[in-house]
């Protein structure tokens, strides 16, 4: 007889969190559009607002619809709870606001989503919250940037723009030698590659944008807490383990212990920054979730078909894909990233920024727009869109070159795929 | 709270207000290799409504110094002396798994002191199997795997958490990974021994509840039965599909069979 286990990914991919609906028995997801809930009574009521009974208020705080999401993605990356939000980035923010404030510092990748390197290098500084960025090979940089105010450190599963692997086990260490939690952005990777939390994570986050609802329909971010750090013995995080004003002297690692950072994000930073989700996009997002191993998979097989076909083209100067050959990260990718890298990566188009924008105007089963992790394939060329006002020069300490090019590779035929590019390439080089 | 008890720091939850000896107080004492957080919306209700709560980290258990204590009726005899300690003659003693028998063992042999009992996810005796016994002695992950997998209802496994976004096998596990090498066994090795149930269960003077998931697979039936059986005035609640985790898979059901008992 084989031991008991836990139930599987796919398994809970399709069933955590959502139960047959307790009030009506419906199989798929409910989509509650409600804005508050009924108390049953008053002293029920008291007791919701009190943190003794357990359900739901309003829909800022806390949605039926967007706690299954929350559970199933928890469940999925291997935590004990998570919160669904408004988008990528207002996970990001929940994350640094709930243990890091003004006078506080992080330590953060430098290879990182644009807009994530935004919020930190220029509008945390607004708030006297700094951030260090370090190169994100460099487990010794990390360590050297960290200061007695440092609250965090923070990398990619895989980084932006040039796919660099985030070796997470030994910046975990680095983090937890120095009593500090290490915070992962798990969008390019997803729960179904990559589980950050068993390397040693403590905390993760999505823009559910991306691969978790997987087509492109909504904008949504997921933070998960693992669970495992212990905030009271790194006696630097005072926000969990002392009493919150803003709740009536409620200690969190006191009264929630492992369960502390989670509380506290969702008692205080959805209460008061008020960045939710909505519950139609919790739906959303629970759909897509359904298929997330499948739709990976092949992401990732069309993703290897493109890189080898790209590998071989004369058009093609580099392409940076950790799973490619010459890539600096390949046999960390190897062990951290087994089934896969994902399916975002670069390349080089021969011949500058002209014959990039050919390239990008000839494709026509790509779409030329700003996003990742659609099932369709997307494609996106920076010296002639986001990055158009910058020269050479400001674009290479960007780490882009004038010829680069970003995919995202869908789930479509791969052989429709690597035609289109052969096509638009061809264009690219007349 | 912080008290000492024969030298040793303890801590117990008592939700920002210190006991007062003109309330009625209600005790809290968790199960294996878990801790005082398991109670929290217990508590915070009980304080609310203008009783002392103490959720007490047994010793070796979360912020109270070890070691673990080694028997059941030493358990029970550590909990007469946490309440000396605060200053509180008697009390409602809730306790679930191995905490409802410590609180079984002191309201027969401290019978001053309960003033009744509430025994969650509980059996009389409450044999260990080896194939967790084994494990949890050689400090082996698949004991609090094992724990984790059998603790919960099957329901449990999906989810459907009425606490938002948590995921409640995975706080489980977190839970019970802080517990210190060894603690695990020592709380399951008391359990295993304990004899005694069915003897101190007919001395027991007060009420008691009895709290029970239909579909707990760490507590035999029979066990609960003969328990049952043996206390002069009991009471019973059984929630329906529910596992041995019921503070976290049910917690509003337990909460209000708790507030009428209590009363
Ligand atoms: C890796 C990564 N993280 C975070 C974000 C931000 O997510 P959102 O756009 O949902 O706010 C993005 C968006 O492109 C991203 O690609």
């Amino acid at each position: 007889m084989p031991g008991p286990r836990y139930l599987g990914f796919d398994t809970l991919s399709l069933h955590a969190g959502q139960p047959p609906d307790p009030a009506t028995g419906a199989r798929a997801a409910p989509i509650y559009q409600s804005a508050s809930f009924v108390f049953p009574d008053a002293d029920h009521a008291a007791g919701l607002f009190n943190l003794e009974r357990s359900g739901h208020v309003y829909s800022r705080l806390s949605n039926p619809t967007n706690a299954m999401l929350e559970e199933r993605v928890a469940a999925l990356e291997g935590g004990l709870g998570a919160l669904a939000v408004a988008s990528g980035q207002a996970a990001l923010h929940l994350a640094v606001a709930t243990i890091a404030g003004a006078g506080d510092h992080l330590v953060a990748s430098r290879s990182l989503y644009g807009g994530s390197h935004n919020l930190l290098e220029y509008t945390l500084p607004r708030f006297g919250i700094e951030t260090t960025f370090v190169d994100p090979r460099d487990a010794r940089a990390f360590r050297a940037a960290i200061r007695p105010t440092t609250r965090l450190l923070f990398g990619e599963t895989v980084g932006n723009p040039g796919c660099e692997v985030l070796d997470i086990p030994a910046i975990a260490e680095v983090a937890h030698e120095a009593g500090l939690p290490l915070l992962v952005d798990n969008t390019f990777a997803t729960p179904w590659l990559c589980r950050p939390i068993e390397l040693g994570a403590d905390l993760v986050y999505h823009s559910a944008t991306k691969f978790l609802s997987g087509h492109g329909v909504v904008i949504g971010g997921v933070l998960v807490d693992g669970g495992r750090f212990d905030w009271d013995a790194s006696g630097r995080f005072p926000t969990l383990s002392e009493p919150h004003d803003g709740f009536h002297g409620l200690t969190y690692t006191e009264e929630f212990g492992p369960a502390a950072f989670i509380t506290r994000a969702r008692r205080e930073g959805l209460r008061d920054f008020g960045a939710c989700m909505a519950p139609t996009t919790a739906f959303y997002v629970l759909q897509g979730l359904e298929t997330l191993s499948i739709r990976m998979d092949r992401h990732v097989a069309n993703t290897r078909e493109v890189v080898a076909f790209l590998e071989g083209h004369d058009a093609v100067e580099w392409v940076s894909y950790p799973e490619a050959k010459g890539h600096p990260d390949r046999e960390l990718a190897s062990r951290l990233l087994p089934k896969g890298a994902g399916a975002v990566f670069s390349f080089g188009v021969r011949g500058g920024r002209a014959a990039g924008q050919r390239f990008i105007e000839r494709l026509e089963v790509f779409s030329h727009l700003a996003n990742v992790g659609d099932a369709k394939s997307l494609v996106i060329h920076p010296a002639s869109t986001t990055h158009h006002r910058m020269d050479a020069e400001a674009l290479a300490a960007a780490g882009i070159s004038e010829g680069l090019i970003r995919l995202s590779v869908g789930i479509e035929d791969p052989a429709d795929l690597t035609a289109d590019l052969g096509r638009a390439l061809r264009a690219s080089q007349r | 709270m912080e008290l000492r008890i024969d030298d040793r720091r303890v801590f117990a939850a008592t939700y920002g207000r210190e006991p007062d000896p003109g309330r009625p107080t209600v005790l809290f004492v968790h199960g294996a290799a878990m801790d005082r957080t398991v109670w929290t919306l217990f508590g915070r209700y009980f304080v609310r409504h203008e009783h002392n709560a103490i959720a007490v980290d047994l010793p070796g258990h979360g912020r109270s110094e070890g070691p673990p204590l080694e028997s059941i009726p030493a358990m029970a005899d550590w909990v007469a002396a946490l309440l000396d300690a605060a200053g509180i003659d008697s009390a409602f003693l809730v306790g679930h798994s191995m905490g409802s028998l410590a609180v079984l063992d002191a309201a027969a042999r401290h019978p001053e002191r309960a003033r009744g009992i509430v025994l969650v996810g509980t059996s009389a005796p409450m044999p260990v199997t080896d194939a967790l016994l084994d494990p949890a002695r050689a400090n082996e992950r698949l004991a609090l795997d094992l724990l984790t997998l059998w603790g919960h209802s099957a329901r449990a496994h999906v989810g459907g958490f009425s606490v938002p976004g948590m995921w409640m096998t995975g706080g489980g596990l977190r839970l019970v990974e802080r517990a210190a090498p060894g603690v695990l066994f020592a709380d399951l090795d008391a359990c295993n021994r304990y004899a005694d149930g069915i003897e101190r269960a007919r001395a027991v003077r007060c009420p008691a509840l009895l709290v029970l998931g239909e579909r707990d697979s760490m507590t035999p039936a029979r066990a609960v039965r003969d328990l049952e059986a043996a206390l002069p005035v009991s009471r019973r609640l059984v929630i329906r599909h529910g596992g041995h985790q019921l503070m976290s898979e049910r917690p509003n059901q337990v909460l209000d069979a708790l507030a009428e008992f209590v009363g």
